[in-house]
């Protein structure tokens, strides 16, 4: 895990987002540092997946989204990929021709990319003839194939067996430890425990703890927090 | 059950035959109909597209209004594309009423708003299952709308088949602008209901076999084509 730096590279201040009369977000700050490994955790619908979006900027929200370069790009992952019915290698120039990267440098960036998720001998396979592990290994390269500042993963391992897991796991970990800063929802605990170094644990839209994993997870948590984190979600009758 | 029998056999007798005048008819209605359905799509599929994406006051007016014209009468187009192309119409000075372009107008406008909502119904579909993930790649939305054409051109052309069937099926609009010429404008349909008109049911049936039989080879062409990409894609969901 790499060592958070001071001066965040993007930062949310007083975020609120509404979905009709649902209040999905409320009133979040939150900076992330270059180099963070942040896992977002929490209940289904406490505001995960949105928090994701708002911070990746695709969704309209009140309150401020700032970055500290704006010209930097940033990609998500999600936990089902979706894959053009196109070769690896077509997606791959799709994601590097919709990022507006130089297209000179399109067959480098491809052949490091894949090979790093150990794709490059099925380039010219049908994207969606792969497996649900080999897909997201894909979804994983077309994200980091345009060097994106901060990489958002969207539970990227929950729809996969054990062994498709340990691989994502290991490129991201790998990710993390050439500085990529990555901010991922999670509902494995272990897996937070695993790879982050920032825990943010979000209930009903809002930001109730943010920790540096260790103390996360050693500390003496209060609230909903603590039961979440003993697994007692699901006994909580009020 | 003999007339019918009789049909048939005239049917393959005319193929058999290469009759020059079927020949000329069936050509005629291919080039009428594929003209009408490659300039229809080169409009419908971009408008289909955007009206997936696209978000004004109205839309769903829009939409309304586009699948209600999937019901459109070819005998009202051909009276509307009469109207605008006959001497004292808006269009009259461009002279081709009763010739194949005033088929093909016609046939444009009919089969149009069948590419127009069946490719806005497809492309939201699509949408609904990636577009959030084209657009957190950078894609605007409409970009995202034609990207959806690409990743599901298989089921656009499944769109284009519909409209050409459409098309080369309908006998009102051609009649009606094309004026039914014998050697001009006479395509499979309108060649139908005159021999039908003439009391020759035998010949007419005959006919329609025939429509049907070129339209499924049209067909059979394209599902082979398809087929031949879907094995490339063997294993693709």
């Amino acid at each position: 895990m790499s060592t958070a730096e001071p001066g965040p590279v993007l930062s949310l201040r007083q975020v609120s987002v509404r979905f009709g009369t649902v209040q999905a977000l409320h009133q979040v700050t939150l900076d992330v540092h270059r180099g963070d490994f942040i896992a977002l955790v929490g209940a289904n619908g406490s505001g995960k997946t949105t928090l994701l979006r708002a911070l990746h900027g695709m969704l309209a929200h009140q309150g401020s989204r700032l970055l500290a370069d704006r010209g930097a790009l940033q990609a998500m992952v999600y936990q089902r990929p979706f894959m053009l019915r196109l070769t690896l290698a077509n997606n791959m120039r799709l994601a590097l021709w919709l990022a507006g990267v130089p297209r000179a440098t399109w067959p480098q960036r491809m052949e490091s990319a894949l090979r790093r998720v150990g794709l490059l001998d099925l380039l010219e396979r049908p994207a969606r003839a792969l497996s649900a592990g080999q897909q997201q290994r894909l979804a994983l390269a077309r994200a980091w194939v345009i060097g994106p500042s901060v990489l958002f993963l969207d539970e990227p391992t929950a729809s996969l067996d054990p062994s498709a897991k340990k691989e994502v796991e290991a490129l991201l970990a790998g990710f993390s430890a050439d500085g990529m800063t990555l901010v991922m929802s999670t509902h494995n605990l272990g897996q937070a425990k695993r790879m982050a170094s920032r825990v943010i644990y979000l209930e009903q839209g809002q930001i109730h703890v943010d920790l540096p994993t260790d103390r996360f997870f050693g500390e003496s948590l209060e609230g909903p927090a603590s039961l979440f984190v003993r697994g007692e979600m699901a006994w909580k009758l009020d | 059950m003999n007339g019918f029998g009789a049909s048939v056999r005239t049917a393959f007798d005319l193929i058999a035959n290469a009759d020059a005048a079927l020949v000329r008819t069936v050509l005629l209605s291919l080039s009428v109909s594929g003209s009408a359905c490659l300039v229809a799509a080169a409009f419908g599929l971009t408008l289909g597209a955007w009206l997936a994406v696209a978000r004004f006051p109205g839309h769903r007016l829009a939409v309304l209004g586009v699948n209600t014209l999937l019901a459109l009468p070819s005998v009202v187009v051909g009276l509307v594309v009469y109207l605008l192309l006959s001497r004292s119409g808006p269009l009259g000075s461009w002279g081709i009423l009763f010739t194949p372009s005033a088929m093909v107008m016609a046939q444009t406008i009919l089969v149009l708003p069948v590419i127009v909502a069946l490719t806005r119904q497809l492309v939201a579909d699509s949408l609904r299952d990636g577009g959030d993930q084209l657009r957190s790649m950078g894609a605007g939305p409409m970009r995202c709308a034609l990207l959806m054409l690409l990743h599901d051109r298989w089921a656009v052309l499944m769109v284009l088949i519909a409209a050409f069937g459409r098309a080369i099926a309908e006998v009102g609009a051609v009649m009606v602008v094309g004026g039914n010429i014998d050697g001009v404008t006479r395509v499979m349909t309108t060649a139908i209901a005159l021999e039908t008109s003439k009391g020759d049911l035998p010949l007419a049936m005959a006919l329609g076999i025939v429509l049907l039989l070129v339209v499924g080879a049209v067909n059979l062409l394209l599902s082979l084509a398809q087929r031949g990409q879907g094995s490339a894609l063997a294993g693709v969901r």
